[in-house]
């Protein structure tokens, strides 16, 4: 029973997401191969060789997988399918996109989004926007997943270090072409990552006033986070949405703002582990899943708030 | 140009969803059903390009039971001008879907496909890439900008660290993020209209797909729901409590 992980990274740094994503593995095997797929992967490679747990890192190195195109990034996976019994790739947007095409060539139904291991072939998951939890049993031979990050811890690195093992490349498709990237530049810790988030809502009414947040997050060394409608507003960028289909986070401390806690932004947010509701409609349904409700106009609140920590 | 747009009809994005009694299902009985919200912009993409003249054609298609006729017809009132049910007793999972719309493309021959990202009910965020993996087409996940020129989609795509421009070459898979664009309302005489257009149905039996589901489910229960909290009267009290009670502030 070996497992094929798939590595996200940048070409520079592995993402903590990998990380998550061995510890699911680690669940159903020891036997894990971490495959890291990419443009001049020596720096990458060594920090992924570096991961507890692990048997051994399969390096990729071809300009051809430098912007992950899911159409050659999943040939190559799918090239390797049949040597394990199962690949696992993190439920990010780098996963998402690529990970069912693996199954599709491999003819398996993936299976999306887990949240725990019941046992060799049986997963839980969130369905209907994490308002039901299924438990699904697969009869696949190969069993292609997706990993819902914060629901598994980060595996540990170690100085130690995996052998890495070069392995060719497969024929480019040539059908698709990467024009650019235009990646949020941030002092702030990562959504994904960060202990402390704050997020605002439609309330803040506009980029101007979305500033307060900021301000906010800075003063807690916390990342920024928002709903679908702040996001749809033009307040901020797609890539602070929470929820649903947005992003999914955990952190120790998620502060709502302006935001109503519609089922589709709790899905992103219910498992942090302290919510702090701020919302001037005591009815508001955020204050169902908030450990601290504060019923109040925010333009008020948070400036008080970030003046008094 | 010919585009085909694979659509769902899901459960109402305003319903809330609970179990079965005997968990072995969600509870599907009198609730609200609608087309995928991620479809819905699909759609809305198709007919916009239809209307500044790149395409001529627009199918929309799904694969499911025959009352999925009513999300059809809603998405040819939203300008679409045919449709397909690909019709079916049992449901579907993502990888026997993209197998019988394989079946549809061949017949159809569409220049572009569009579906949604996710379909709201199964979340699972797979369709679109499997029939593009199965036709071998390039494809562009999560769009929130489409352009054709040249033989081309040029994509921008919602990904994790922000926005990221692809080309792909014609023919394609898209699939539709959020901010792709804000779906139109029917008016009465498009619904109207709608009734009339052709809405041809074919059988997944008839299609020689192996539709057998792969994974089995045991049950559906509600998710552990969080412990009420408290209110507090000031930020004083907040900033109190955060620190010395839930000890996430320093
Ligand atoms: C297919 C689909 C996918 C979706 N995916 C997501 C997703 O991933 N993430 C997501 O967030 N949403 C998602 N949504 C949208 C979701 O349904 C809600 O529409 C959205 O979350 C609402 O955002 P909001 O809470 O900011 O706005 P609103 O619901 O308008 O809430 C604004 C809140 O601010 C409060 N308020 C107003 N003024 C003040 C003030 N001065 N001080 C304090 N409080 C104030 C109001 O009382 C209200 O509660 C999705 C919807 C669909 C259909
Ligand atoms: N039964 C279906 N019939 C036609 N298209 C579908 C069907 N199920 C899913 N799709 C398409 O695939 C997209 C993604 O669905 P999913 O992979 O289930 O999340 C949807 O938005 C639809 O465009």
């Amino acid at each position: 029973m070996n497992i094929l992980v798939i590595a996200e990274h940048d070409n520079n740094e592995l993402k903590s997401s990998t990380l998550n994503t061995i510890t699911a593995a680690h669940k159903l095997s020891a036997d894990i191969d971490v495959l890291v797929a990419g443009s001049e992967l020596a720096e990458v490679s060594k920090q992924a060789a570096a991961i507890e747990n692990i048997k051994s890192v399969i390096s990729v190195d071809d300009p051809i997988y430098k912007n992950f195109l899911a159409e050659d990034f999943g040939n190559l996976v799918a090239s390797m399918g049949d040597q394990y019994s199962y690949i696992l790739a993190p439920a990010t947007t780098f996963g998402k996109n690529f990970l069912p095409r693996v199954a599709a060539k491999l003819d398996v139904q993936q299976i999306s989004d887990i949240i725990s291991i019941e046992s060799e072939d049986t997963f839980k998951r969130p369905i209907y926007a994490g308002s039901c939890i299924a438990t699904v049993k697969s009869s696949d031979p190969i069993k292609v997943i997706s990993v819902r990050t914060t629901a598994f811890d980060a595996a540990n690195v170690t100085d130690a270090e995996v052998s890495i093992e070069s392995k060719d490349s497969q024929n480019s498709m040539g059908n698709a072409t990467f024009v650019k990237d235009e990646l949020a530049e941030s002092d702030r810790p990562e959504l994904t990552a960060a202990e402390i988030i704050v997020s605002g809502g439609r309330a803040l009414g506009s980029s101007e006033n979305f500033q307060i947040i900021e301000s906010l997050a800075d003063k807690l060394g916390a990342a920024v986070g928002a709903s679908r409608a702040a996001v749809d507003a033009g307040y901020v960028p797609n890539d602070y949405q929470v929820g649903q289909t947005g992003k999914i986070v955990a952190p120790s401390l998620y502060i709502a703002v302006g935001i109503s806690g519609a089922i589709q932004h709790l899905a992103g947010m219910k498992d942090s582990k302290v919510i702090v509701a701020i919302n001037k409609d005591e009815d508001a349904p955020i204050f169902q899943v908030a450990d601290y409700g504060l019923v109040g106009d925010l333009f008020e609140a948070i400036p008080e708030l970030t003046d008094s920590i | 140009m010919k585009i085909l747009v694979p659509v769902k009809r899901v459960v109402d994005y305003n319903v809330k969803v609970r179990p079965l009694p005997d968990q072995s299902d969600v509870d599907l009985n009198n609730v609200k059903m609608s087309v995928n919200p991620f479809c819905e912009i699909a759609v809305e993409e198709a007919v916009r390009l239809k209307e500044k003249g790149v395409a001529t054609e627009i199918i929309v298609v799904t694969v499911g039971q025959s009352d999925s006729q009513e999300q059809l017809r809603a998405c040819l009132a939203l300008g679409a001008d045919r449709a397909i049910l690909v019709e079916t007793q049992s449901l579907l999972e993502p990888l026997a879907i993209a197998k019988c719309l394989v079946n549809v493309v061949h017949n159809e021959n569409p220049d572009l496909i569009i579906l949604g990202k996710q379909a709201i009910d199964g979340d699972n965020n797979q369709t679109g890439q499997m029939l593009a993996s199965l036709l071998d087409y390039p494809q562009a996940t999560f769009a929130s900008e489409l352009e054709i020129a040249d033989n081309q989609a040029i994509v921008t795509r919602e990904i994790d660290g922000g926005l990221q421009t692809i080309k792909v070459n014609l023919p394609a898979v898209v699939t539709t993020d959020l901010r792709l664009n804000e779906p139109r309302y029917a008016s009465l005489p498009n619904i109207m209209q709608a009734k009339k257009k052709t809405l041809d149905i074919m059988n997944v039996e008839d299609m020689s797909v192996d539709i057998n589901n792969r994974l089995q489910t045991l049950s559906v229960v509600l998710p552990e729901e969080r412990q009420a909290g408290v209110m507090v009267e000031s930020v004083t009290e907040l900033v109190d409590k955060l620190k010395n009670e839930a000890k996430v502030l320093s």
